[in-house]
């Protein structure tokens, strides 16, 4: 075996997510994806399956394993148990190993989202919070979301909302000692390796 | 016979003492969710309910997008079980269903290799000086809606139905797909017969929409929303679902994912504003509510103390057909009372 291809078997999910495709296409028929993209994650599992290095190299430096929407459809309907989506999971974290991620367009957004997510992460201990999503970038949330930012500290208490306060509640402010936490456990477990490294990659393109 | 095999389509949900985890997205978007959950359970339901302040994201929308390692996610996670443990409880209840699906995975992952169970001990233990255990159960909000559904009912003030027509409600529930579709045996009726919603509209006198694009995804997508250009995929996913149940004219849509909720409602204003197209008949699109919306409503919960104007389809002609009453003036003030200006109005959008 080549060395992507243990790689991509050495992953814990891997015995769970990939483990005699047959080629029916279910999963495909049922992908959101696959609607939308040109996109077949039937195809994905048999190249992972038929364990061809060079094909699964250039698979992971393409396109196509980055229109997965991971909704996990394909997971109930899968006859023999697989998990297509889970098994993108693998072959997109080898693809930002290797760096491969690099030379496909949609490959490239991970680093914009490791400056979104990761960053919110890292900073406030929140993926998502209402002061980063910015009516000037979400044009899609429409005008009631842009009065609530607008007017989010006279009217979040309205809620029930603790916005930026001290103790517990929605939105609260995540306390320094938590942050210091979370922030340790991603230096433990490889993460914070992980969010320099795209973020800085990212920046030789 | 029929009860025989419906039996395996139900899940085990603790009666008491919970751990409540927040969710990033419900917070963001629907914060009277959430306070509305917890006075349900504590005032209505006599529960007991943690919530704490030590939490923080699970990561599962950067685990999902692929920007956080499992083995990261695995430790956030073991901590939040450690905090819980701390606080004396074994019960979990994570408000968001991306959580809900990742607490599942983790557990489920730990189950199966216990090198990884001792690995994320081991993490959890350099990094925090925590230990964990797994909990002994895991159920949603909405199972714990869906559990004291009758219980709650008694204490209802309204019901879904038109009080013009005296017809039940016609309502569309959308499952979130990390709900049963990762794990199918963790959700009441499993990924084919989703029942989490549908017992709750059906105990409170509603009727239930079946329609083709019941189970399609709304269209998130995680990285095909966060990131700008790709947000045409999960527009046309909705698309794709308001198309499928207009025929049979919902009154009002019920989500149990917070990420669902507000796409179904954000994408009928962006689809009325690009393509003039509303999916009601008289063009102020179909109100979008979360679970603990729709129950905090028959409750008698006040509109504008749950949420109900930061949504972008407007509901009062839903509370009119229940007979609901609110105060148009309210609807826009602060906390405090002060009047502040309404937002703008859409183009094509009514509201
Ligand atoms: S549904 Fe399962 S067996 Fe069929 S093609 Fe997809 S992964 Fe292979
Ligand atoms: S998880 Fe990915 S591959 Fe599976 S159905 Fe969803 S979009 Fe398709």
């Amino acid at each position: 075996m080549g060395n992507l291809i243990d790689l991509i078997r050495s992953d814990a999910r891997y015995e769970d997510s990939l483990k005699a495709c047959m080629n029916c296409g279910i999963c495909t028929a049922i992908c959101p994806a696959a609607e939308f993209y040109d996109y077949d994650p039937r195809r994905i599992c048999d190249t992972v399956q038929r364990g061809d290095e060079e094909q699964v190299e250039k698979l992971l430096r393409e396109d196509t394993i980055w229109y997965c929407g991971q909704c996990m459809s394909c997971k109930p309907r899968c006859p023999r148990g697989n998990v297509p989506g889970a098994v993108i999971n693998i072959l997109r974290k080898v693809s930002q190993e290797m760096g491969y991620y690099k030379e496909s367009r949609m490959g490239r957004q991970q680093v914009a989202l490791m400056a979104g997510i990761g960053n919110n992460i890292l900073e406030i201990g929140y993926c998502v919070h209402p002061d980063k999503v910015r009516p000037e970038m979400h044009p899609e949330q429409g005008p009631a979301w842009e009065w609530y930012i607008k007017n989010i500290k006279e009217v979040a208490p309205k809620f029930g909302a603790n916005y930026h306060g001290k103790g517990a509640g929605a939105l609260r402010e995540i306390c320094p000692e938590t942050m210091e936490e979370l922030r340790n456990i991603f230096k433990v477990t490889g993460g914070m390796d992980f969010h320099d490294a795209i973020l800085n990659g990212g920046k030789d393109d | 016979m029929a009860n025989r095999y419906w039996n395996e389509y139900q899940k085990n949900i603790a009666d008491d003492h919970y751990y409540y985890e927040r969710s990033c997205i419900r917070q963001t978007f629907f914060p009277g969710s959430e306070t509305a959950f917890l006075k349900m359970m504590q005032d209505e339901l006599g529960k007991d309910i943690f919530d704490d302040f030590r939490l923080h994201t699970c990561t599962g929308i950067g685990y999902h997008t692929d920007v956080v390692p499992l083995e990261t996610t695995m430790t956030v996670v073991a901590r939040i079980f450690s905090l819980m443990k701390e606080r004396g409880y074994e019960n979990l209840v994570p408000s968001c269903i991306t959580s809900f699906g990742v607490f599942t995975e983790m557990c489920h992952m730990w189950q199966e290799h216990p090198e990884l169970l001792e690995q994320t001990r081991e993490n959890l233990y350099k990094a925090c000086k925590r230990e964990f255990d797994m909990p002994k159960n895991i159920a949603h909000p909405s199972d714990l809606i869906f559990k004291y559904r009758f219980e709650l009912a008694e204490k209802m003030k309204y019901r879904l139905v038109n009080r013009f027509t005296g017809k039940p409600l016609n309502v569309v529930e959308h499952i979130g797909c990390h709900y049963a579709k990762l794990f199918p045996d963790k959700g009441v009726g499993k990924a084919e017969f989703p029942y989490v919603l549908a017992g709750m509209i059906e105990a409170w006198g509603g009727h239930v929409v079946d329609y083709p694009e019941r189970r399609h995804c709304c269209g998130f997508g995680f990285r095909q929303y966060l990131v700008q250009e790709n947000r045409g995929y999960s527009v046309s996913n909705t698309k794709k679902k308001l198309e499928s149940m207009e025929p049979y004219e919902p009154d009002f849509i019920v989500s149990n994912c917070p990420g669902c909720s507000m796409f179904l409602d954000r994408w009928q204003y962006t689809i009325a504003e690009m393509e003039h197209k509303t999916y009601d008949r008289e063009g102020y699109g179909i109100p979008v509510l979360t679970y603990e919306e729709m129950a905090g409503l028959l409750l008698g919960y006040d509109p504008w103390e749950l949420g109900l104007q930061i949504h972008q389809v407007q509901s009062e002609r839903l509370l009119d057909k229940i007979g609901i009453p609110y105060d148009p003036k309210q609807k826009y003030n602060s906390a405090s009372g002060k009047i502040l200006r309404a937002p703008e109005k859409p183009e094509n959008l009514l509201v």
